[in-house]
């Protein structure tokens, strides 16, 4: 009854606060461990000295930042001048899982309206027919979305059967195709919480709209759109965020032209040649992107949870 | 003959981009199946039907190879699948069922840590850490890293299933004069038992699926079916790649299955 | 404490605080063996709070709880021979209708054959037996009651604890079920203590009522006082209708207060403690020992206008406006047997009470 979190089953229960910490320790030990640590270990190597063969030698520098943001000529000596190419790298990463994300937004909001609006037997199946890609090895999609890019592949074969174009339209290795492979990879992500954004609406409020004589597109953009937004913003992080240091799909589709931020800190650790401290200032600066993201959609949602009561 | 009625819920053409959508998510799939029957030695070309890949999967020349990633992989999944289920299992019991403490919101933030941290800068920080307390890299590291990727992915529908379960059913067991451990395991878990085989599967399925963290900290020489998949490619398509792949995707359909079986026998309580 | 049977259940100024809030303030009271106590009150009263301290769910922050003497505030529910009929059944939905049943039993270290073969006897008691290899799920809402009854019972509790048990049924069934549970307490000579903010059903089934608001107890006895008697306004409203009026009281002498209304209606009634000549207080008249007349039949007659009749089937209810007064709600039977006196709106009437009618509550 009244004082609280007793009777009535649901949410947070106290059935076993005795056992609580105990209960935890393994998730804390696990985690704690294998990955709070290390982000933490990351951090501290991005301040060390690099070794040359792979490693670092514990000493304090600031020589990972520098070689990110400035330039001071081959033998660093001369001023220092803002350097581009990594942070071009950074922006081409920004741009790329942009475009990947309004390009899923743009068929994924449509496809999730479609599927929320279906009797609820049918839902079942579409958001089954959504999720299943979902499970399916990234790799194997990304290695699949490569095989039908090439030149002579499939879709090239097709296009020139049908008269469509005369030679191949070079596709691969273009910053399209990683566009198309962010996009293909996380699409599910923007359908799901818009799917289940569109379902909990209250579609009387479509209606007295309607009443009020709002057409259907004015609807959709001023009663319908604001209802779901939670979900849409929701789904655009959870595209935006993955792409943004994705590995598989500029790497297997992008080739070397087409860098992004996974790329590049693949690099610093690959065999001998790497720069550790180099790699893990690059990681903390993706780290920090993400979690200023995070922090941000957090504070919004907390404030909107606020208002809605 | 009646007038079309004035549905306000649709709106055209949301359904021709509902199947563009699918075509986008399934056409390479599906391609990769086909060609994956091929006959012909190369992927250019279409000559018929064929198994011959698959037979080669498992008795051609770079079968050994791929036998030992295979190995490799499923022993992990396997493993990082149950210690993770485990681990997820008694946190959300502590999360759920623990009350309110100062501890929680902090514990949660760990919990899905894994999630908010891109997945390449998860990689690097376990090499990092592997790398400099000595601990060699191998099967061993690759498992443990795993175990804590997977923690995160078996907590959300395991804890999701336990807020549904109303907490009175172990509070009758109690009055009933079951202990609190009893009321653990002869009621919560079977009914948690749906939430906790998908928290499995999921778990299973992203270590199975796992490329980029065990990319690197993987010892060399160690494969598993991702890294060697990627490393194959990387000296091209070949149609033996494409028979294992549609093999594995198949794998993963019928894990697909099997979860949506398990949650849709299971009628709310 | 007496030589007599030891009381049931003796709640000793029992309190409850979940951090600043006080859900029980001071709560005593004693449940007699063989007893069909009722706990009523509005949401929030604290009721549930008090049953769920006497299963053990929750702690009791100060005072104590004895079982036929035995103190058991500091005991796990686990260690108390008390059951519980949950508000909405909390059958185990995993396990048959036979194995919910046999679970209490089990726990008691009964092997799982014998837990079995009592359980079967148990729903034969509730004539279900047919269903015993049924889930719960597949039972409609009486009868998972009924097996929820069973459960609760089959380890011979000392006493049973109903958590407002017949709030999801519909009202036929749960007229049904409400004799049926009397019957069944009748026959198990098993202590119950009831849970319900439905007054009638309190007052169908109880031995004896304690109601309750706000956390604190505000009257204990039988129907019988709790709807005569009602001690102040809490009980007076909660409890049925009634017209609850303000009155000065003008002086009291051998055991009578008098009193008048607004518009300088006077009133006779019982006196009660600490009622002083000179004091606002109130007073309760149930509608149903009002009648109206055309004429004056007495001193005490009081002079109004006919509002509105309202037909409710069993009744007919009559708002009156007093001349100068408040507005009287007066009940009468839709009989042709009893005195059925209409008047149409805005005829003249008398106001008449019967005698002893009037109740002054201390507030």
């Amino acid at each position: 009854m009244a004082g609280g979190a007793t009777s009535g089953g649901s949410a947070v229960t106290d059935t076993y606060k005795e056992a609580r910490n105990w209960l935890l320790l393994p998730a804390w030990i696990t985690l704690g461990f294998l990955v709070l640590a290390p982000v933490l270990l990351m951090l501290v190597y991005s301040f060390l000295t690099k070794e040359f063969r792979g490693g670092v030698i514990w000493e304090f520098s600031l020589a990972a930042y520098d070689q990110f943001f400035f330039d001071r000529g081959l033998f660093g000596d001369d001023p220092a001048q803002i350097e581009w190419t990594y942070i071009a790298i950074f922006w081409r990463s920004i741009w790329q899982a942009g475009v990947a994300t309004l390009l899923s937004l743009a068929i994924g909001f449509p496809t999730a309206y479609f599927i929320a609006t279906r009797p609820e037997k049918q839902r079942v199946i579409w958001v089954f027919l959504i999720t299943i890609p979902y499970w399916v090895n990234l790799l194997i999609r990304t290695v699949s979305m490569r095989f039908l890019l090439r030149d002579e592949g499939p879709l090239n074969s097709f296009f020139m059967a049908t008269g469509l174009v005369d030679g191949p339209i070079h596709m691969i290795n273009t910053n399209f195709a990683v566009q198309v492979g962010l996009f293909y990879s996380y699409l599910p992500f923007m359908v799901l919480p818009i799917y289940a954004a569109v379902e909990r609406y209250n579609f009387t409020l479509s209606e007295a709209a309607a009443d009020l004589y709002a057409n259907k597109w004015i609807t959709l953009r001023h009663i319908v759109l604001p209802a779901v937004k939670p979900g849409v913003v929701a789904g655009c992080i959870l595209v935006f965020v993955p792409s943004l240091g994705s590995f598989l799909a500029p790497d297997l589709l992008g080739g070397a032209k087409n860098f992004m931020i996974g790329s590049l800190i693949e690099e610093q650790f690959k065999g001998n040649a790497g720069n550790w401290p180099f790699g893990a200032a690059a990681s903390m600066i993706l780290l920090t992107m993400v979690l200023i993201i995070l922090v941000i959609y957090a504070r919004a949602q907390a404030r909107s949870d606020k208002e809605a009561g | 003959m009646a007038t079309r009625r004035y549905d306000i819920k649709s709106y055209s053409g949301f359904l021709q981009i509902t199947l563009l959508c699918l075509f986008v998510l399934y056409a390479p799939l599906i391609v990769v199946a086909v060609y994956s029957l091929n006959a012909s030695e190369s992927i250019a070309v279409w000559e018929g039907f064929s198994l011959r890949w698959y037979a080669d999967v498992f008795t051609g020349s770079e079968s050994a190879k791929f036998k030992v990633a295979a190995r490799n992989s499923f022993v992990i999944a396997i493993i990082a699948a149950s210690v993770a289920t485990t681990i997820a299992t008694l946190a959300a019991t502590a999360m759920v069922r623990g009350g309110k403490f100062r501890l929680r919101a902090w514990s949660f933030g760990l919990i899905s840590l894994p999630l908010m941290v891109p997945e390449i800068v998860t990689a690097v920080a376990t090499l990092i850490f592997f790398n400099s307390i000595g601990f060699e890299r191998g099967l061993l590291t690759i498992l443990l890293a795993h175990i804590a990727f997977c923690i995160p992915f078996a907590y959300l529908p395991i804890s999701a299933r336990m807020q549904s379960i109303e907490d009175t059913y172990e509070q009758a067991a109690q009055d009933l004069y079951a202990t609190k451990r009893q009321a653990f395991t002869k009621i919560l878990l079977p009914l948690m038992l749906p939430g906790i085989i998908s928290g499995y599967l999921l778990a299973f399925i992203i270590s199975l699926d796992d490329f980029i963290i065990t990319n690197f900290v993987k010892g060399a020489g160690v494969e598993t079916l991702p890294t060697a998949i990627f490393g194959a490619v990387k000296q091209g398509i070949k149609p033996n790649i494409m028979a294992i792949s549609t093999m594995l995707l198949g794998f993963s359909i019928l894990m697909v299955l099997i979860s949506y079986l398990v949650s849709r026998t299971d009628k709310k309580p | 404490m007496s030589l007599e049977n030891p009381n049931a259940i003796e709640v000793r100024e029992a309190v409850k605080r979940y951090g600043d809030f006080t859900a029980l303030k001071t709560i005593s009271l004693s449940i007699k063996d063989n007893e069909f106590f009722t706990l009523l009150g509005p949401s929030g009263c604290g009721k549930t709070t008090l049953l769920r301290m006497i299963a053990g769910f929750e702690d009791v922050t100060e005072g104590a709880i004895y079982l036929y003497d035995e103190e058991i505030a500091g005991l796990p529910p686990h260690k108390r021979p008390v059951n519980t009929v949950f508000q909405n059944y909390a059958l185990f939905p995993h396990k048959t209708v036979l194995d919910n049943v046999a679970f209490g039993l089990q726990m008691r270290g009964n092997s799982k054959a014998d837990s079995r073969k009592r359980a079967g006897e148990m729903l034969e008691l509730v004539q279900l037996s047919q269903f015993a290899g049924r889930k719960p799920s597949q039972l409609s809402g009486g009868q998972q009651q009924r097996v929820a009854l069973a459960r609760a019972l089959a380890p011979q509790p000392k006493v049973l604890l109903l958590d407002e048990p017949l709030s999801a049924l519909d009202l036929k069934l749960r007229k049904a079920m409400q004799l049926e549970l009397k019957h069944l307490q009748r026959e198990t000579g098993i202590t119950f203590i009831f849970v319900t903010h439905d007054q009638e059903e309190a007052l169908t089934m109880s031995d004896r009522i304690a109601v309750m608001s706000s956390g604190e107890l505000q009257q204990l006895g039988d129907a019988r006082e709790i709807y005569e008697s009602p001690r102040n306004m809490f009980v007076a409203d909660f409890i049925g209708e009634t017209n609850l009026l303000g009155v000065s009281v003008d002086r009291v002498e051998a055991g009578q207060a008098v009193c008048h209304l607004g518009g300088g209606h006077a009133l006779t009634c019982a006196a009660v403690e600490d009622v002083a000549a000179g004091s606002d207080v109130h007073l309760s008249v149930r509608p149903e020992r009002l009648f109206l007349t055309p004429e004056a039949e007495s001193a005490d007659g009081m002079k109004a206008t006919v509002r509105e009749n309202i037909f409710v089937g069993t009744d007919i209810t009559t708002l009156v406006d007093l001349a100068d007064g408040p507005q009287f709600t007066i009940r009468t039977s839709n009989s042709e047997r009893g005195n059925k006196r209409i008047f149409e709106p805005g005829t003249p009437v008398f106001v008449n009470m019967e005698h002893g009618a009037a109740r002054l509550l201390v507030d």
